[in-house]
This record gives structure tokens, sequence and C-alpha cells, in this order.
């Protein structure tokens, strides 16, 4: 096992989670996720914040298992490994803020980068307008840590603090195989309080077990690895350290070869599944989030690995992923396939200037 | 320039530990940096940055969970 733990942590670990996740989310495509999704990390999110009535985008409701395995998976890593290390206090309430704003940025891009390369490797065009404005957003990012931008330090917490998001998660999949409906609506038909999508992309879903395997294996391998689709950029670019990119470019190969197996593989701009084209706001949506992102550390699927270690830092960027979901849809502040809602430039260039704010004013305070 | 100097990256979360650790051998051509971390990733990447720079590193596990990772040149 230790063995096994030391590929990981090598210069390989990223590699073979990308190639991983490269090959296993189109599959869960395959199996009935929504197109170019298999895996979404902020996708997924919003689904949940739909299922919970936080929002209610009707075709966008569904308990997603892949962010509860994501959780899960690291948790076991961390736990197997001794990693599970509890801790708090690196800015919370500024984490939450940047999780809100990074969901806005993803969803008027409709997707978050792990699907902005998958939707790369799928053949939409689209993603290359999105994965030109992720760049950008993690290099602002960039210039704030050059300029001494820090969240603060966190401390070691009592165990029970890093088992929170865990045990959030473990509900959340009693709720997703118990599916309570005991509200009624105006007609006394049974409804809620939890919520299911019976049309559109919330309605498609691999079988809950087959998802539930493959993201415990891929959180497995992402804890060890320590993948993460933002660091991987910004890693290269600050640190001259290539080590998570090449695990980025393995994830891109790899779906866009198992797409072309599966037939999968369409390319062009238009008709693309869950996607719209309009360029500059795929472009603007996805600087704000990664400079979101980068702000806050790591991609979303670092900030679920990282919670399951025990961060709760890390869970309270998720909790404002899942907020920030609800307030999107609620707002008109997302996109659809018809193109951006009404308030996607205001909320663009607002998280902009609040991200440059947190970026210019966040010090580590002396102590 | 030869020193010794000591960088405090316990409690930071990526990429702080590693830019400071680059930030404190780029400075000097020879000498001992140690920096202390508490998190796995934070001591890998500095480990491996100080290595491809040329340094050797050596790792000491602290009595808090923490470590001190003694880079020589």
């Amino acid at each position: 096992m230790s063995a096994v733990s030391l590929f990981l942590t090598s210069r390989w670990g990223p590699v073979i989670t990308g190639i991983s996740v490269g090959v296993l989310a189109p599959l869960l495509v395959f199996w009935g996720n929504p197109g170019n999704m298999g895996i979404c990390v902020v996708c997924f999110t919003r689904d949940i914040a739909g299922a919970l009535g936080f929002h209610r985008a009707g075709v966008a409701q569904y308990i997603r298992p892949e962010i509860i395995g994501f959780v899960l998976g690291a948790l076991v890593a961390a736990l197997v490994f001794k990693e599970f290390k509890p801790r708090t206090g690196s800015a919370p309430l500024v984490r939450f803020i940047l999780g809100m704003f990074a969901v806005f940025g993803a969803l008027v891009f409709l997707g978050c980068p792990w699907r902005a390369y998958l939707r790369l490797s799928g053949g939409d065009w689209n993603a290359i307008f999105g994965i030109l404005g992720l760049v950008v957003g993690i290099g602002i990012g960039i210039l704030f840590l050059r300029r001494g931008f820090s969240l603060g330090r966190n401390r070691p917490a009592p165990k029970a603090v890093g088992w929170v998001m865990p045990v959030i998660m473990v509900v959340l999949l009693v709720i997703l195989v118990v599916e309570p409906q005991f509200g009624r609506d105006a007609e006394g038909k049974l409804t809620g309080p939890i919520f299911f999508s019976t049309t559109g992309p919330g309605s498609q879903h691999a079988p809950l077990i087959i998802s539930l395997v493959v993201v415990l294996f891929i959180g497995f391998l992402a804890q060890r690895s320590r993948f993460c689709t933002v660091g991987a950029v910004r890693d290269a670019i600050l640190l001259r350290d290539s080590r998570l990119l090449y695990g980025l470019l393995a994830l891109i190969v790899a779906a866009f070869v198992t797409n072309l197996i599966l037939g999968q593989f369409h390319a062009g701009f238009a008709n693309q599944p869950v996607a719209h084209t309009n360029g500059w706001w795929n472009f603007g949506g996805m600087v704000l989030a990664g400079l979101a992102f980068t702000l806050a550390g790591g991609c979303p699927g670092r900030q679920m690995f990282l919670s399951g270690e025990g961060d709760a830092d890390s869970a309270m960027f998720i909790s404002g992923m899942l907020v920030g979901a609800g307030v999107a849809h609620t707002y008109n502040m997302a996109s659809t396939a018809a193109g951006p809602g009404v308030f996607v430039p205001f909320i663009v260039v607002t998280g902009i200037v609040v991200c440059a704010v947190i970026g210019l004013t966040m010090r580590e305070a002396r102590v | 320039m030869s020193a010794n100097k000591i960088v405090d990256a316990r409690g930071l979360s990526c990429p702080q530990p590693a830019m400071m650790a680059r930030q404190a051998i780029q400075k000097m051509d020879k000498g001992t940096v140690e920096v202390l971390v508490d998190s796995d990733t934070a001591r890998e990447n500095v480990s491996r940055l100080a290595k491809s720079a040329g340094w050797t590193v050596s790792v000491e596990d602290q009595p808090d969970d923490s470590s001190r990772i003694v880079l020589k040149k």
C-alpha cells in the first residue's frame, strides 16, 4: 500500500489520476450523465442545490453522487495514509464568498475547469474561450499572490470539525437513496422537500452505484496525487513546476481518445450539449472563476478532496459554492443552453471587482 | 551569499509554502534554509522544488505533527 502511495505522490501520480478521469468521465456520460458532463464539480453542486430546493430551476435538480464520492474517496485515502488533519481558521468567510463567486463565473460558462477540459476533449470548441478565460483568471490570481496575497494560516482543529463535511455527504447519500417526499404542492401531490428533475440535464445520470464507485476511486487517487486542475496551470506559471500540468494534459488526451472510441466526439461550436455559443461571456465567466479558484488555493475538485482530509476552510468554500448556485439560478445570473442570463454581465464584472478587492486587501495578519 | 534562514510556512495553503521556499533559495547561492510546514502536500512541493534547484533535502518529523525540511547547498 505504501508503494502505491509513493507512486501516486511521485511525478506519475497526477498523470495516472488524469488518465483515470479522462477515461472514466466520458464513460459516465456513456452510462447516462449529461453530454460532456461526466464530471462537473460546479454543475453537480448546482444540481444538489436544486435538489435541496435552494433554487427552482426544474431541469437542474439531483443529488449527484459524484460530489459525495469525491469527498468520501479523499476521506478514505486520508484516513488510510494518516493525512486526516482537521484544520480551520484561514479566513473562512472570505473563502465562502470566493466559493460563491467562483460558481457565478463557472455557471456563466456552464462548467467548472474539469468540465471545461472535458468539453474540449468532446469537441465543444466553445470551451476554448472558457479555458482561455480560466488561464487569464489564474494569471490575475498569480499577480495577487506575487504581491503578497494570503488568506492567512489555518490551525489544527478538533477531530469533529474535520468530520462535518464527510457527515454531510453521508446524509446527502441517504437522502439520495431514500428520496423523501413529504411535502404537498398546490394540487395536493407529493413533492419535496427534496426535488429531482424529471426532464433536462438534472434527470440524466449514470446508475448510482457506478457513479459512486467511479468517483470514490477518483477521490482516492486525487487525494494522494494532489490533483488540481487550477493548480496545474498556476504551478507551471508561478513555480515552473509542471507536475500537475502533465496530469491535466493526460486528462485531456485520455478523454479525447475515450470520446472518439465511444462515438461521443462531435467537433463544432453549435448544438453542443449543455453549452451556449457566446464566446465573450464564456471567456469572461471563466476569468472570474479562475481568479476565485486561484485565490482560494485550488479548483473545486481539489476543494472537495481537501474537505475530505478535514480542511474545514475548503468545506466553507464548498458551502459558498452551494449557496452561490442557488443564488445564480434564482436571480438569472447563470447561463442556459439558450445563452447567458440577464444579469450575467452584472455578476461577472461585480465578481471580478470583488475578487480584486480580496486579492489586494488580504495579507497575512501579524499575530 | 551564504547564510542560514528559517521559513515558517505552517498553516499556509497552496501555493504559498512553495513560493516562500523558492524565494528563500533564490536569494542564496549556498547555505542552509529550514522550512517548517504542517501539510504533506507542502512538504512534497517544497522538497521537489528544492531538489530541482540543486539543493539537498532532509525532512525531520516534529512532535507536533509538522515537518522541518532542511535544505542545504
